[in-house]
């Protein structure tokens, strides 16, 4: 079971707590309406699914109840890192720099 | 005293006899004994029967790697288990054990007759054998293999007993207490840190219990375990000893499985049989030592054929002497010194044959001081002896020819291939490993977790080197938690380093393709098998285990996955690196599903949540139904009613004066602050801006896809609040939801979302006279059409408790939900009950609402959508806002395939002959067409337990909102049904009974 890092409660705490959420970085576009067909295809449903780090969302379901982000690896689960919902994507060499 | 224990031997009480039965006949053991050492004291070797062939087999190890000697044991009723292994099952007074795979008698088993027919048998046979004729599979083969298939035999009473869970945190976790994991332990003790040291065995001190001989720092062996034990103790390092290690889970967490009662002839109260532990670890040193390897060779499965490593853990940890006059098979040095034990207590060795052409001087002058003839160079090619081995053939070789053989009678057969070092957990940590070409065997080299491998585990060999290596490697790890440690001597006299080589299939002179050699064990699986595999175009190792199961049985290859990988190597003329390991996966040995289940069973299971009124429904009789996790009322029958009775009863009484039912369960969802409406109106797609407090609205929820989701009537209790209701199963999920939309998508919006699900009782009174009957308990407030006109809210006193009256209706009568805070409901629910006798109220459950809500036409998310309907498919366009500029699911609305004229749409179907259509029954446009029909549509509710004479159901039907009048087949098992289209509201369409 994973430890996950809360960024709102700012606790690492088991994965129970957790639910996923799908991929990170989707805005819904401001004005649906305006949106291509292709274009709203890809809102809905084209995602990254990729194999490494991987930007998502994750919720403190059983705690603060806030959407977060991570970076996950999707191969060794090993989360670099959780930020506030709104926050910048970090950058993701300066990360995995880190790692080493 | 039973004829082959030693008197003053091992390591259990002779003083303390235990009696159990083995296939009824009664044994007498003592204390310390599991049933293997036990039965093998009075010369049992016998113990079971293989799955596929049936051979008999007998304990071919002592320890959780055994694969043959599988028994299932008891005590009274429900208390059965299946394919425990007798090496490790401790007996106790009164312990009923039997053994499997045998039919009438483990003696005398008539499916031994697959044994003679075993080339029909071999490698991928289920895939030969059962391919044609097509017509046999029904009949013949499945049968046949459901027969022949499982493992021992399913308990088929409830487990009466408990099994708890608990968590544990520590700094380090040390995994095998044999003499590197003590050591370890010995280093990290007394430093203020908690160390927890686990061993499967009931007992610590791994291989020092097999080793009496040794001295360690000038003690003997076991005083100086006793003492380095309660040291350990007192140095306050948690001592774990029946719990086996079963997965390395992400971030240091292993899962252990402690054993608490299967060893105890009297159950302690309030003591569970087991308890799984999870425990957290900031470091973990992996001490688990390494199993020894059979040799491959035919008939090398007869009972009496068995670890050499196991036999002298036999003669010195439990005082029992295998034969009186074995014979070793071995390329590897340790089987010499299980050779001269035996020798030393008393058996008369036949000979050490040993496959190398050179083995170390010392050893060939121990085994002349003894007089025991040595056979250097030798190989094995033959067993003798029906139930028990009595003779073995070995042969000369010379380079790779293979001399003449020569019998030599012996009664039992010690074997040993070398050691494998234990590396399944640290493969569960997704560990790196490497092959080491001059050992022939996979060693550890990186893992992702904070975790060190240290002794025979990592392909260390010898007591000394063990000790160091665990006090080396726990300093790697004090350093990682910050301390530091002396460095620890260890001198060990009478040591038993040692070398080998390794061997694949032991060369013969007869026909290899008739040799029975076994790799597996339980699978009897051959060598043979093995080639076959390779021959029919297995590549992978992976492929060669499932292909032959190699590997596959309840071991986990513990002992064949090398043996196998050798082989299979050979056959591919690669390395073995380049063929691959399987991968190991948790459990490390087979685990109860109690253990994994723990609290979470019977009514522990899943909650069960009940509302305030269930108990009044529970005491008038009513039958329950699961609806997500609540439990809900599904009708009240009355004495000698099945539920079409009661349901046709309880329909037809609400519409004719009064229902009464349970609504509580109801997603209610409190929606409030200042852009509370600016909320809603986004998320729902009917309008939602312009309704004024007091005032109810339908609201439909549909995902950014535009398809429906979920729906619900919503009340603008105030200014800047809503009150949302849901479905009963969708009320998680619609929170969930909008709280993503809030949170990620619309920040700046100022709403707050509160669940008050479980907040309110909520009653709904249904009926002609249900404003008659509330209208008394409702404080200075008329419920008049003018007053209180359909989908109005009020915040009144009802009945003296203040409440939330909605007028809506979910049956097309007058109808009320009364909302009061819920401990008041059940007190509510009897005043209006008493009150409406004169009114003949009836209680109604969750069928009469489904049959009244269907005359209507009113949908069920979920029974008449399935996540891929639209509000225009379900004939619901008018709930959309059309001059919205926004909502969730609009934009979905207008794709391409969404406004598909030829969409599966709602509609209403009436059978022509009047019979009652089945939910799920597929619909078609021409019944004559050939088979298979193409299917258009499906019945999504079907009734006819209500009040408008006929049977009636919904369906979805392609471009169905345009064929209204036309006729359409249900095809079914025996007849075709043809049915009427017709619209889905089939009773008031002018809606006149809403009105007061």
């Amino acid at each position: 079971m994973l430890l996950i890092h809360c960024p709102y409660c700012d606790e690492t705490l088991p994965e129970l707590e957790f639910t996923y959420a799908g991929e990170a970085h989707i805005d819904r576009p401001e004005n649906p309406s305006e949106q291509s067909d292709a274009e709203w295809e890809s809102f809905l449903f084209l995602r990254e699914n990729v194999k490494g780090p991987h930007f998502e969302r994750w919720r403190h379901f059983h705690g603060c109840g806030r959407y977060f982000n991570a970076v996950r690896n999707t191969i060794t689960d090993k989360f670099y890192i959780t930020y506030k919902a709104g926050e910048a994507r970090p950058d993701l060499s300066a990360l995995l720099e880190d790692e080493k | 005293m039973s004829k082959f224990r030693l008197r003053g031997k091992g390591r259990v009480d002779a003083s303390q006899p235990v009696v159990f039965t083995f296939d009824g006949k009664p044994y007498t053991g003592v204390k310390g004994d599991t049933v293997a050492s036990a039965l093998l004291s009075h010369g049992v070797h016998l113990m079971g029967r293989s799955f596929k062939y049936h051979r008999p087999r007998g304990a071919i190890a002592a320890g959780s790697e055994e694969p043959n000697a599988l028994i299932g044991t008891r005590r009274g009723p429900g208390r059965f288990e299946p394919n425990t292994r007798a090496t490790v099952q401790e007996i106790w007074n009164g312990l009923d054990a039997s053994s499997q795979n045998k039919f009438p008698s483990l003696k005398f088993d008539v499916g031994a007759v697959n044994d003679a027919a075993y080339m029909l048998f071999s490698a991928g046979f289920y895939y030969k054998t059962f391919m044609w004729p097509r017509s046999f599979w029904d009949k013949v083969y499945e049968p046949f293999i459901r027969a022949a298939a499982g493992l021992g035999v399913s308990p088929t009473e409830e487990d009466p007993d408990t099994y708890a869970s608990r968590n544990l945190h520590c700094d380090l976790l040390i995994v095998g207490a044999g003499p590197t994991g003590i050591a370890a332990a010995r280093e990290a003790a007394g430093k203020g840190l908690s160390v927890v040291l686990v061993d499967e065995n009931p007992e610590m001190g791994g291989t020092l219990l097999s080793e009496p001989q040794a001295h360690i720092n000038g003690k003997a062996a076991w005083d100086w375990l006793a003492d380095e034990l309660a040291a350990l103790k007192e140095a306050g390092v948690k001592l774990m000893t029946r719990t086996t290690a079963i997965g390395y889970y992400h971030q240091n967490l292993i899962g252990m499985v402690e054993k608490l009662t299967d060893h105890l002839a009297e159950l302690p109260a309030d003591t569970p049989r087991e308890r799984m532990w999870r425990v957290r670890a900031k470091q973990v040193l992996l001490a688990q030592g390494a199993l020894e390897k059979p040799l491959v060779f035919h008939g090398n499965d007869r009972p009496g054929v068995m670890l050499a490593g196991s036999a002298q853990t036999y003669l010195n940890r439990y005082g029992v002497k295998v034969g009186d006059s074995p014979m070793v098979i071995t390329s590897h040095d340790s089987a010499w010194y299980a050779a001269f034990d035996l020798h030393d207590a008393g058996a008369r060795v036949q000979a050490i044959v040993d496959t190398r052409a050179s083995v170390r001087e010392n050893l060939q002058a121990e085994a002349r001081n003894r007089g025991i003839p040595v056979k250097l160079n030798h190989t094995v090619t033959a067993t003798g002896g029906r139930l028990r081995v009595n003779n073995v053939r070995i042969n000369p070789m010379d380079g790779s020819r293979v001399g003449h053989g020569q019998w030599i009678k012996c009664d039992c057969l010690l074997m040993s291939g070398g050691w494998t070092p234990s590396l399944h957990l640290f493969s569960h940590t997704k560990g790196k490993l490497t092959w080491d070409d001059d050992m022939t065997t996979f060693l550890p080299d990186q893992t992702p977790e904070d975790c060190v491998i240290a002794g025979a585990s990592r392909g260390l060999w010898g007591l000394e080197a063990a000790l160091e290596d665990g006090s080396a490697k726990a300093r790697e790890v004090l350093a990682a938690l910050g301390t530091e440690a002396e460095i620890s001597e260890y001198t060990v006299a009478n040591d038993r380093p040692g070398t080998g080589v390794t061997m694949r299939e032991l060369p013969t002179d007869r026909s290899a393709g008739k040799a029975k050699a076994f790799v597996d064990y339980q699978n009897d699986v051959t060598a043979k098998d093995l080639r076959l595999a390779v021959r029919e175009g297995m590549r992978s190792i992976e492929h060669v285990k499932r292909y032959t199961t190699n590997g596959m049985a309840t071991d986990q290859g513990k002992m064949s996955n090398i043996n196998g990988l050798n082989i299979a190597a050979d056959a591919l003329g690669k390395r073995q690196p380049e063929v691959g390991l399987t991968t190991f996966r948790p459990p490390y040995t087979p685990t109860t599903f109690g253990a994994f289940a723990g609290y979470h069973r019977g009514d522990h299971f899943e909650v069960t949540r009940k509302t305030q009124i269930d108990s009044w429904a529970e005491a008038r009789g009513a039958v329950f139904e699961p609806v997500g996790q609540w439990r809900r009322a599904r009708y009240f029958p009355q004495a000698g009613e099945d539920m079409d009775a009661a349901v046709t009863r309880e329909c037809a009484a609400t519409r004719k004066s009064v229902g009464i039912f349970d609504a509580s369960t109801l997603g209610k969802i409190e929606v409030v602050g200042p852009d509370a409406a600016e909320f809603v109106n986004r998320m729902y797609t009917n309008p939602f801006l312009k309704l004024a407090p007091g005032k109810c609205r339908y609201g439909l929820l549909l995902g950014d896809d535009g398809f429906i989701r979920d729906d619900g009537v919503i009340a603008r209790v105030g200014e800047d609040r809503f009150h949302v209701t849901t479905t009963t199963g969708g009320a998680a999920r619609v929170l969930t939801m909008m709280e993503d939309y809030l949170q990620t998508e619309w920040p700046d919006l100022n709403v707050w979302l509160t669940s008050t699900t479980e907040q309110y009782s909520t009653i709904a009174l249904n009926g002609p006279n249900a404003a008659k009957l509330l209208q008394p308990f409702v404080k200075d407030f008329a419920l008049t059409e003018e007053n209180f006109p359909h989908m109005s809210c009020v915040d009144v006193e009802v009945a003296g408790y203040p409440a939330r009256l909605w007028r809506v209706s979910f049956t097309g009568e007058i109808g009320f939900e009364i909302n009061v805070a819920a401990p008041h409901g059940r007190d509510l629910w009897e005043k209006l009950w008493e009150a409406g006798q004169p009114y003949d109220i009836t209680p109604y459950g969750t069928e009469t609402m489904h049959v009244l809500r269907a005359e209507k036409g009113y949908i069920i998310v979920g029974q008449d959508t399935d996540g891929t309907v639209t509000p225009h498919d379900a004939g619901m366009s008018w709930a959309v806002g059309k001059k919205k500029a926004d909502f969730v699911g609009m934009r979905g609305l207008a794709r391409p395939d969404l406004t598909d004229p030829n969409r599966k749409q709602l509609v209403g179907l009436i059978s022509e002959d009047k019979s009652k259509l089945e939910e799920g029954a597929q619909i078609v446009f021409d019944p004559k067409q050939p088979i298979p029909m193409t299917m258009r549509g499906h019945v999504t509710s079907s009734y006819d337990q209500g009040t408008t004479g006929q049977p009636i159901a919904l369906a979805l039907v392609e471009g169905g909102h345009a064929k209204m009048g036309e006729t359409v087949y249900i095809p079914m098992e025996d007849r075709t049904i043809a049915a009427k289209i017709t619209g889905t509201v089939f009773l008031d369409p002018e809606n006149t009974r809403l009105k007061i």
